[in-house]
């Protein structure tokens, strides 16, 4: 059966109903980096309470606009986002926990330069789509989301993507010379 | 212990990273920062590596240098050589008509400006130069050194533009 997928409608992470703990996050080179997650049951107790604490995590967080359950160091596929007031963002959705997110459609590719929290010392120019269209499920009831979006928001869910399948920016670099030791610190 | 600056010059062929890697891991000498490239036919490296002594990595190097095709210097450096960070992160862009002087004018601006050029390319094919840098320079100077950048490139002939290094964490 295929899954009927619809938008947010409103969701916000309140919906979870349970408080959000903020927990320690990670750096490369932690193996659970770099280690594919596996699927979440996004009904269980575990992942409702992993949600709210990636949310309670990435608020804490200065200039964080997505974290990973990875970053946590929990290999699974699931991940906060939340851009707003980011000055690139165009599109945005608020804040939102996807599990088991896909792109599902990726176009108009463009460089950027990306940081990460669990790599604090290094930025690299990685190429993003900037259309995107992401399909997954929302923690605690387990709908299914579909999301289109673009520019800095798109950049943010497939940067978090990758973190659900072990990768980094460093594994998308466009080459030799596209990372840097970070200059500026939030 | 030891930090060395090492510095392999010659004419490209597969394997030279493979050799002088190897040679430095049999003395233990552990890779830090180090950047190789190829410039005209020539293949470059540099590199920064902390373990042995310079004595026993130059006598190392020595055969690989020996057919006269590849040219190695080793020398001791002050361990902790990182420079605090002076600035807004910017990058440089150059290009035009090849004549002397585009690199010595432009860096001499943003040295004036008390900027600090992190690093640095420039290739030449056919006449088209093209001058890629990445500079720090201090903060709420960027609009005054984006003017005089654009005088002296109008001076010299060359487009420029200079854009911040902006990153996004994600």
């Amino acid at each position: 059966m295929t899954a009927e997928y619809v938008g947010l409608d409103g969701w916000t992470p309140e919906a979870l109903a349970v408080p959000g703990e903020v927990r320690p996050v990670v750096s490369a080179p932690d193996p659970v980096l770099s280690r594919p997650g596996p699927a979440v049951d996004p009904t269980s107790d575990e992942v409702v309470r992993l949600a709210a604490d990636l949310v309670a995590t990435m608020r804490v967080s200065p200039g964080c606009v997505g974290l990973a359950a990875p970053q946590v160091g929990v290999s699974a596929q699931m991940f906060a986002v939340d851009v707003t007031g980011h000055p690139k963002a165009v599109t945005l959705h608020g804040t939102f926990v996807l599990c088991n997110a896909r792109v599902v459609e990726a176009s108009r590719w463009k460089a950027g330069r990306e940081g990460c929290m669990s790599v604090p010392d290094l930025t690299g120019d990685v190429k993003r789509a900037s259309r995107l269209v992401v399909e997954g499920v929302l923690p605690g009831t387990g709908r299914p989301l579909r999301l289109v979006t673009d520019g800095f928001e798109a950049r943010a869910l497939q940067h978090e993507i990758d973190h659900c399948a072990g990768l980094l920016f460093l594994d998308r670099v466009a080459g030799a010379h596209a990372i840097y030791q970070r200059k500026v610190y939030l | 212990m030891n930090e060395l600056a090492i510095t392999v010059i010659g004419r490209d062929r597969p394997g030279i990273v493979a050799d002088v890697a190897e040679a430095l891991a049999r003395l233990g000498a552990n890779l830090t920062d180090s950047t190789m490239t190829r410039l005209r036919g020539h293949f470059a490296m540099t590199l920064i590596c902390v373990g042995p002594a310079a004595a026993d990595v130059e006598a190392a190097l020595a055969p690989l240098a020996a057919d006269g095709q590849l040219l190695a210097t080793v020398r001791a450096v002050t361990p902790d050589g990182e420079t605090t960070p002076t600035g807004e992160p910017y990058v440089l862009a150059v290009h035009g008509a090849d004549r002397m002087g585009i690199v010595a004018a432009m860096t001499r601006v943003l040295a004036d400006a008390g900027g600090n050029v992190t690093d640095l390319s420039t290739r030449l094919t056919g006449s088209l130069y093209v001058v890629v840098a990445e500079v720090e320079l201090p903060p709420g100077s960027s609009d005054e050194v984006a003017g005089r950048l654009a005088r002296t490139a109008a001076e010299l002939g060359v487009g420029v533009s200079l854009r911040p290094a902006d990153t996004d964490l994600l």
